[in-house]
């Protein structure tokens, strides 16, 4: 939908308009202060991370970052000054805690996971959902409307309940904590949104381009190919999104059925650990990476948005 | 109101496509129309089949068993309905699903009281409107799980922004506000975030409902001289309704498997103040390992779920005749 096509409501007067006006703005400024708040304690040390009362102005630090990146040792300081000087900010930083970076973290490889799992589930299920959104918009499938209802009643299911057999299934076969496992379920979990909206955006397609397309000596395959695909290609991609940000953002599965090799961000940024407690700069700036994909997202698919969100049902 | 919608929950939608004119199918080379729907459909169906109904069938089964999945040599015995009428005489069980229904009941509310208001305003147009409201939707965009831990920050008695700002706008001792320790503030607590993740979802499809209101409709009433209060009751809100209960619907079915945003935010804690039917689910699954049992409890959750989103798109659908 479109947020900038309302209709006039008669007349709305221009003093109501203001008051509205203020009363979003304060809202909208409000409800996102506390990721403007992450974003900041991204950059703060973590003494000033956790001061009373809570530091708005401080010093900007990169030690959350490097923190989340590398694993430290604490070390005598007669060994750091033995040590040559430092050789990047990281490095300095670290040092000024008696510390000195012994390697790097976990999160490079989750966040690698992160990608591999979401982009490879995405693939598999606007692939199989094209297809089969457009064997349903097309076709004269035999109790149609059932099998749609079923492929969506698969997503009702309570996400830890399908865990318990699944955790078993795959351990049985050996898929437990593999990046294959976790991309069959996500693509099994999003096929019903892909079908779902893409069936929507097919349906919007004039079948009389596909019928003049055949009549001109095309297969329907080749017609399929060269007439709706290019005309959906919108609608794929908004759906596409809309896979990649389940897949990206989600834990249940993920928490459960991976421990290590093939873990994602979103179980992992929480384990994150410092000396004494959470090391909350650290798990800051894991999470200020880890929502910035989503932001962009979140602006590219503002217009379908509405749909992404009601599988499809409110189109305008 | 637009025939927007709906479509997804009225089994009876608009009719799949009517098949290619006769002449035209038979012009068509190689594979026929049937085996191609066929072809294009049946990957779906089977993935489906193997990761989500082989499964559940495989929990129903267990549901009957004795079985836990840490032991896997233990011979499986076959208990009946031992497990689910064990599950039904549970107190924790109930205890859980009293949380669970808190939990749906203010989070429902909270957001459809906010996210109705907000939508209405929106729906004003004033200036720089389309800005404002692609902020207000990011909350609902991020990782619930990552939300839930990044909120545990904000609740922090002490260095926390939250406890801040409350003992900052109330003069109650900061160290005071324990929203995640104390007993009676911890339910509230999951309240509070979920309310601030998800009121966007409702108000953007509350915004839908409000825009799908013919404008001629406003007209007639002003030419009638309807009051402003008065056209709200009988025009705006009766037409935004099946939106609303759209909206209301996803909620319900999403709060009610809410896992992540509490595993993370409180765990259940303290003790099991906010234990929520999914985290008492996963302690008997995967930290007691009690797998029957927990099957059993997992289908009944199952069809609670699916027996509730029905008869909710029955009344929807009654609303959408009117």
């Amino acid at each position: 939908m479109s947020l900038t096509s309302a209709h006039s409501v008669v007349a709305p007067s221009a003093i109501s308009k203001r008051v509205a006006g203020t009363i979003i703005v304060l809202y909208a400024l409000i409800s996102i202060v506390p990721l403007l708040w992450i974003f900041a304690t991204s950059f703060k040390t973590p003494p000033d991370s956790i001061a009373y009362p809570p530091k708005i102005l401080f010093q900007p630090s990169l030690e959350g970052y490097c923190n989340l990146f590398s694993t430290r040792t604490r070390q005598t300081p007669e060994y750091i000054n033995a040590l040559g000087p430092a050789t990047d900010i990281c490095d300095e930083t670290v040092r000024k805690r008696n510390m000195v970076i012994a390697g790097p973290s976990n999160f490079m490889p989750r966040f690698v996971n992160s990608l591999i799992i979401a982009f490879g589930s995405t693939f598999c299920a606007v692939f199989l959902g094209t297809l089969s959104a457009y064997g349903f918009s097309r076709f004269k499938v035999p109790l149609a409307d059932d099998l749609l209802f079923f492929i969506l009643s698969t997503r009702m299911m309570p996400p830890i309940a399908v865990a318990i057999p699944i955790y078993l299934m795959y351990r049985e076969i050996g898929l437990s904590d593999t990046a294959l496992g976790m991309i069959l379920l996500y693509t099994a979990v999003n096929v019903s949104l892909a079908v779902w909206l893409l069936k929507g955006f097919i349906d919007e397609i004039p079948r009389e381009y596909e019928e003049a397309a055949m009549i001109d000596g095309y297969t329907r395959l080749q017609a399929f190919w060269r007439t709706v695909l290019p005309q959906a290609t919108a609608g794929i991609a908004a759906t596409a999104i809309f896979c990649l940000i389940f897949a990206w953002n989600e834990y249940a599965f993920a928490a459960l059925l991976t421990s290590g090799t093939a873990q994602t961000a979103p179980p992992f940024i929480p384990t994150i650990i410092g000396e004494g407690g959470q090391d909350w700069p650290a798990v800051a700036a894991g999470t200020t990476i880890f929502l910035v994909p989503i932001l962009v997202f979140t602006i590219l698919l503002r217009k379908q948005l509405l749909r992404g969100i009601t599988f499809g049902a409110v189109r305008k | 109101m637009t025939e927007a919608g709906l479509t997804m929950l009225n089994r009876t939608a608009d009719s799949v496509a009517r098949a290619t004119p006769e002449p035209l199918a038979r012009k068509v080379r190689g594979i026929s129309d049937k085996g191609l729907a066929w072809l294009f459909i049946s990957p779906t169906i089977l993935l489906l089949l193997a990761v989500n109904i082989f499964p559940l069938f495989w929990a129903i089964y267990l549901s009957f068993t004795n079985y836990r999945a840490n032991r896997p040599n233990e011979v499986v015995r076959n208990v009946g309905l031992a497990n689910y009428k064990r599950i039904l005489g549970d107190q924790d069980i109930w205890i859980a699903m009293q949380t669970t229904a808190h939990f749906v009941f203010w989070t429902i509310l909270l957001q459809t009281l906010i996210g109705f208001i907000l939508a209405w305003l929106i729906d004003r147009k004033f200036r720089g409107h389309a800005f404002w409201t692609t902020i207000i939707l990011v909350p609902m965009m991020l990782s619930p799980a990552v939300v839930g831990n990044f909120w545990r920050f904000l609740y922090e008695p002490q260095i926390g922004l939250f406890a801040y700002a409350i003992s900052f706008a109330t003069g109650i001792p900061a160290t005071q506000i324990g929203m995640l320790s104390n007993v009676s503030l911890a339910p509230w607590s999951i309240v509070i975030v979920d309310t601030w993740m998800w009121t966007p979802y409702v108000m953007l499809i509350c915004l839908a409902g409000l825009r799908s209101i013919p404008e001629y409709i406003y007209e007639a009433a002003e030419v009638d001289r309807a009051s402003n209060w008065r056209q709200f009751w009988s025009i705006t809100l009766p037409m935004a309704l099946p939106f609303i209960m759209l909206a209301v619907l996803f909620r319900g079915i999403e709060n009610f498997k809410m896992f992540d945003m509490v595993n993370l935010l409180t765990g259940g804690g303290p003790g099991s103040t906010t234990e929520v039917a999914s985290i008492t689910l996963k302690r008997q699954a995967f930290e007691s390992w009690r797998t029957g049992y927990s099957s059993a409890f997992a289908i009944i959750l199952f069809v609670a779920v699916f027996g509730l989103a029905n008869i909710y798109v029955k009344a929807l659908n009654k609303v959408k005749q009117r």
